[in-house]
């Protein structure tokens, strides 16, 4: 964010100098590195194999499945498979999964930008209370607490809701996105705030037209690092829902597992078919996305 | 003097008053966390001194299910499981990622377009990967009876022997590229002036990584190896898909375990009891690392406030 700040403080005045980051390539270019080029090759095929396996595999028929090569792909590629997962209720996990995921990201991006804001900006007890709250839950496996979150979701009457899935992914997102945004905000001059407090602003007006144009990168990362989280969930659904019309992905495709048994290319299809939104938005915001998950997590 | 001083501590006093937020914007977040993370937290300790199949009435058993919990071998046998995956996976992940995120902070063509593709696993659910490793590995159908090759003709998931390195390399797989990420932010903010020092001293490119590096990467390995080593106590799914914790109890680590006792042998005191095993291990390494590794940047820059 500092990096940020400083660009966006330069550039009124004069462009960065490029200067530097060349004299750097040059140098490297001088100096190939083989090792560091070979493993970085290796490493690839590592990460590629297995989801190239799974996307051939997806379009081989079940006989071909038994008698090919399985890392060869096959001749007559087949379409069932996808058509079999599509009509066996695909359609409704993915509104399921979209559904949850914006209905816990939204609400605990909301909440934890006015956390992070008390935090920064407040004094007092009750505030430092509610940062040592938010430290601890960052160390806290909250995994380990199904058991009375199944209790509370069904004495709610919950259970078996999206809802229920809905409320404890978006607590469980807090701490890391307080602890993100709270640390964007940081570097945010004093100045500015009481400037903007002279001008008589409130504390609204300041969130809305001074801390969220600043801090965008860190909501973005915070974003995208819990739609991650949410839409990958897979122990909630499994212990909080139960009827097949309020399931998620992650849980179908291991429903499908079972449903489908031998026929692998039809799960491997599910596979595929559940990761397709994730790399639409992976092909067309890979730099927000990546660039955002850095700023995030390296500051 | 005095007249300035107390006019001085008025206007600290009335800027205090005036410039913070009040506790209220802090509260929605509070009660949802304290709702479904803080309370659930009291919950596992108070549950785990009673007795509910999930169903019925929960009453009161005292120290029963710590009894039961604590003598069953099956408890010590997933503790043990989960340090083992635990360490392990942490020997693997941290060098091949701190590597990694070295490598595609470099400013070559060929390494942001294997980047672009070395991130694609982050996209994928734990489901997902478990469900293609299982068919990958599979004994019949899987890559290792074609290859030709003879070591790879195993039964990779059911060989007692084998089965913890393939879940360990499952979850390097799948979470390798994440902490690639945070080490190559952490190596994008170091001052290309400290290599370029260290090069006109006639640092070679090793010399570069011990003395530039690695020390200008402190807090970002505190950061990837505390999520590296408390992330792998919520290693549930992965593994409930790859393996269920088979063959026999050879990959039922802790959380594994607590849903089955809790989730299907209806046995919630008893889980409770784990979940707060769980805990405990949990905040336990978290002080630890933080003893250990000198404060975390962004922690003590939290409580600075």
């Amino acid at each position: 964010m500092s990096a940020t700040t400083t660009t966006r403080r330069t550039a009124t005045s004069a462009p960065p100098s490029p200067q530097p980051r060349r004299r750097g390539r040059r140098e490297r270019r001088e100096r190939r590195n083989w090792l560091a080029g070979l493993s970085g090759w290796i490493w690839l095929a590592v990460i590629i194999l297995p989801i190239y396996y799974v996307v051939i595999t997806s379009f081989k028929n079940q006989a071909g499945f038994f008698s090919s090569n399985p890392l060869l792909p096959t001749l007559e590629p087949t379409f069932d498979n996808y058509a079999l997962v599509l009509n066996a209720g695909f359609t409704i996990y993915l509104a399921n999964s979209l559904i949850v995921t914006i209905g816990a990201v939204v609400p605990a991006l909301l909440v934890s930008f006015m956390a992070a804001y008390a935090i920064v900006r407040g004094r007092g007890r009750f505030i430092s209370f509610t940062s040592t709250v938010f430290l601890m839950g960052l160390a806290i496996p909250l995994q380990a607490t199904i058991v009375p979150i199944y209790l509370i979701i069904t004495k709610m009457g919950l259970y078996d809701s999206l809802l229920a899935l809905i409320l404890p992914s978006a607590a469980f997102a807090l701490p890391i996105s307080v602890l993100i945004l709270s640390n964007f905000m940081r570097d945010i001059p004093s100045e500015l705030f009481e400037s903007m407090r002279l001008d008589g602003a409130s504390n609204w007006s300041i969130l809305w037209h001074l801390v969220l144009p600043m801090t965008r990168p860190a909501v973005v990362t915070v974003g995208i690092y819990n739609a991650l989280q949410v839409w990958n969930g897979f122990l909630f659904p499994l212990i909080l829902t139960q009827s097949p019309d309020k399931r998620v992905l992650p849980l179908s495709l291991w429903a499908f597992q079972g449903e489908f048994s031998v026929n692998v290319p039809a799960i491997l299809a599910s596979v595929v078919l559940s990761t397709i939104p994730l790399l639409v938005v992976y092909i067309f915001g890979r730099r927000q996305l990546l660039g955002g998950l850095t700023a995030g997590f390296s500051k | 003097m005095s007249t300035s001083v107390d006019r001085k501590r008025t206007a600290v006093r009335a800027r205090q008053r005036t410039a913070g937020p009040s506790g209220w914007f802090a509260v929605p977040a509070l009660l949802l966390f304290g709702a479904f993370a803080l309370l659930p937290i009291f919950g596992v300790v108070a549950l785990s001194f009673t007795s509910w199949n999930g169903l019925g009435a929960i009453t009161f058993d005292g120290t029963a299910s710590w009894q039961k919990v604590l003598a069953d071998p099956v408890t010590l046998n997933a503790i043990v499981v989960t340090g083992k995956i635990m360490l392990f996976s942490f020997i693997v992940q941290a060098p091949i990622s701190l590597l990694l995120g070295v490598f595609t902070a470099g400013v070559q063509k060929y390494r942001a377009l294997l980047a672009v593709l070395y991130f694609v696993p982050l996209l994928l659910s734990s489901a997902a990967v478990a469900i293609a490793f299982k068919a990958l590995l599979d004994p019949n159908f899987g890559i290792g009876p074609v290859s030709g090759i003879a070591a790879l003709r195993q039964d990779w998931l059911g060989n007692s022997d084998l089965v913890l390195f393939v879940v360990v390399f499952v979850i390097a797989w799948q979470f390798v590229p994440f902490h690639t990420l945070i080490y190559q932010g952490g190596v994008k903010q170091i001052p290309r002036s400290l290599f370029e020092a260290a090069e006109i001293d006639g640092a070679s490119r090793v010399q570069q990584f011990f003395a530039v590096t690695l020390p200008q990467l402190k807090y970002t390995i505190i950061t990837s190896s505390t999520l590296m080593v408390v992330g792998s106590l919520t290693y549930f799914d992965l593994i409930f898909v790859l393996t269920a914790g088979g063959p026999g109890y050879e990959t039922r680590l802790l959380p594994l375990h607590m849903y089955i006792t809790g989730f299907r042998a209806n046995d919630m005191g008893a889980a409770s009891a784990l979940g707060v095993i769980l805990v405990v291990i949990g905040l336990a390494l978290a002080l630890l690392l933080q003893r250990f590794g000198g404060r975390d940047r962004s922690a003590s820059q939290l409580e600075g406030a």
